[in-house]
């Protein structure tokens, strides 16, 4: 489109912000590394074993999970024309509550099967996976039924009650280390991945990467509305598939790999919008990735408070930074783009 | 006749429209064997829950027919592949756009979608279809506003200029002068005369401004609970057609000045 042109500086300046914000990252934390040495381990010419096993796989993990959770954010508030939608409505948080729940929890109250399970980090993602896989499939075979996107969005909430209400009555019965473990899955966290959980992360991130820029055309033939875009040719539910398909990919990994990460996916579309001022997904797309990781990237920073020993938890940090940042921006522009 | 020699855009025969479930077939309209010519602008009349938006839909293969034939450039409309049916349809509808944030140029290049790569990049050619779409609206000076900021009327004349940028032979319109005063109604249904002239193409849409819908249109289409007649003005006021369209407890059609009248 035209306008395209218009907006090459803001994204320099992001990609340049994203860049030192980078650094930043990796330098700062327990101890602050200082940036030349930062640098030269990054670039290859020292061995820096703290930036280069602890620091770098956080530093991406944080860009990978900003930037994917945006993106699906953005999927879900076009597909469902709401701008209250975000990564998890289609129940995907859920779903991966349910998996974890029942690895923790379910040892008590299920006995046998479960209890056999270790509690490692592999087996809580491998949880996290196949409960959000589950409940995403059901949504997805009761959607394929009815007609209306619309109800899809019903559909995912009323799994997200279900599933709720299977994990309340599971802390119920489980004792209060177990509770505790649970409660500390649903914090979050950046820091807990290796280089060769990092490197499937990043494959099935790929993936629903590759899909989310397929479905750009598609995304904005349904700006106009779902009758206005069949009559366009849009095969509607081809492009809701192939749109659900790439939300569950960067949105299920993300949450089974770091967490269910909140407010990120439903706030960084809006903040895109008001600084982009735009609807077009073929500038809206990459401007969310870079807003992503980069807010991601500060609120890892603080999370982990420079200097000391304390991590807090990243999922009340998103929320602590990103939410008045919404808001001021909406005050400010006195007006909603959507 | 020159008429006679104008290529059949649309055209059905013994169409029979309503709505179809597992066990029983409401049939809405039967027997509608009307024909769309190149260039003209038609109007499709008829009292409220008479069926015109169940024929439109059925027109433009949003519900499937019951029975009969349709036919777009003398091709089988249930042959058109989704993406071949929008490069010779393009509707205007009666709902508003999901995205009020576009921009009128971006809503209008917006009608490129099925001849744009995957990406749905503009090309030279689409970019000079779409000015081209937007000069003949007249909504030049519109084309950097964003859709929140115009009136109806204004909102209106833009989703034509979309539809105009799909470049197809067959337009469609849903009610195009619904929420707009009288001087925009007469504005957009000139505006629609004009461009059936100026580029050929057929359009048709459904309206309750009969009266205006005489003075304008080549043809127009008439429902009424038994029949669907289609002609020219002049000859359905001869054949009386718009004496039976409404109960006659109201308002009566006057022969002399073509128009409604209130019972005094």
């Amino acid at each position: 489109m035209v306008t395209s042109k218009s907006y090459k500086l803001s994204f320099i300046i992001l990609i340049i912000v994203l860049i030192i914000l980078f650094f930043a990252n990796v330098s700062l934390g327990s101890i602050s590394i200082p940036f030349n040495t930062v640098f030269n381990s990054l670039t290859g010419s020292a061995d820096n074993y703290i930036i280069l096993n602890y620091r770098l796989p956080k530093a991406i993990t944080a860009i990978l999970v900003g930037s994917g959770l945006g993106i699906s954010g953005l999927l879900m508030q076009t597909l469902f024309r709401n701008p209250l939608a975000g990564p998890f409505v289609l129940g995907i948080t859920s779903g991966a509550s349910l998996g974890v729940a029942l690895v923790i929890m379910g040892s008590s109250v299920l006995g046998g099967f479960f209890a056999t399970l270790l509690i490692s980090k592999w087996s809580l993602v491998i949880s996290a996976s196949l409960g959000s896989f589950l409940v995403l499939l059901t949504v997805l075979i009761v959607s394929s039924r009815v007609r209306d996107t619309m109800a899809i969005l019903i559909i995912g909430l009323m799994f997200g009650s279900i599933t709720a209400a299977v994990v309340s009555v599971l802390s119920y019965f489980s004792s209060a280390e177990e509770l505790q473990q649970y409660i500390f899955w649903g914090f979050g966290s950046l820091g807990d991945l290796q280089w060769n959980e990092l490197k499937i992360f990043a494959l099935i991130y790929s993936v629903g990467l590759l899909f989310s820029i397929a479905s750009i055309k598609a995304l904005n033939t349904l700006l106009l509305g779902e009758n206005y875009a069949k009559s366009l040719g849009l095969n509607i539910k081809q492009s809701r598939l192939i749109i659900i398909i790439a939300t569950s990919l960067l949105a299920g990994t993300i949450t089974a790999f770091a967490g269910p990460i909140a407010f990120i996916g439903l706030a960084i579309p809006h903040l895109t919008r008001q600084v982009f001022n735009t609807s077009n997904h073929k500038i809206l797309l990459p401007a969310v990735f870079l807003f992503g990781a980069i807010i991601m990237l500060i609120c890892d920073s603080i999370a982990q408070l420079p200097n000391t020993d304390y991590t807090l938890p990243i999922n009340a940090i998103t929320s602590l930074i990103g939410a008045p940042v919404v808001v001021w921006l909406l005050v400010r522009k006195k007006k909603m783009v959507f | 006749m020159t008429k006679e020699t104008k290529n059949i855009i649309l055209e059905t025969k013994n169409l029979s429209i309503g709505y179809k479930s597992k066990k029983t077939e409401n049939t809405i309209a039967s027997n509608i064997n009307i024909a769309l010519k190149q260039g003209e602008l038609i109007a499709l009349v008829g009292a409220n829950g008479i069926g015109k938006s169940t024929l439109l839909r059925t027109l433009t293969n949003v519900q499937p027919k019951l029975n009969g034939a349709i036919a777009i450039n003398a091709k089988p409309l249930q042959d058109y592949a989704q993406v071949e049916l929008a490069k010779v349809l393009s509707l205007v509808l009666t709902e508003t756009v999901s995205s009020k944030n576009l921009s009128v140029f971006e809503l209008v290049a917006l009608g490129r979608q099925p001849y744009t790569n995957w990406v749905g990049n503009l090309s030279k050619n689409d970019i000079d279809i779409v000015n081209k779409a937007i000069a003949q609206t007249n909504i030049e000076g519109l084309k950097h506003k964003k859709c929140f900021e115009l009136s109806d009327g204004q909102l209106q004349k833009v989703m034509v200029a979309r539809a105009l940028a799909q470049d197809t032979s067959l337009i469609i319109l849903d009610e195009p002068t619904t929420h707009l005063d009288m001087y925009h109604k007469a504005y957009i249904l000139k505006l629609l005369q004009k461009l059936a002239k100026e580029t050929g193409k057929t359009i048709l849409f459904s309206s309750h401004e009969i009266d205006l819908a005489i003075q304008l249109c080549d043809n127009l289409i008439v429902m009424s609970h038994n029949s669907c007649m289609q002609n020219t003005p002049e000859q359905l006021i001869n054949q009386g057609a718009f004496n039976t369209l409404f109960p006659n407890d109201l308002i009566v059609f006057d022969q002399t000045t073509k128009s409604f009248r209130v019972k005094k």
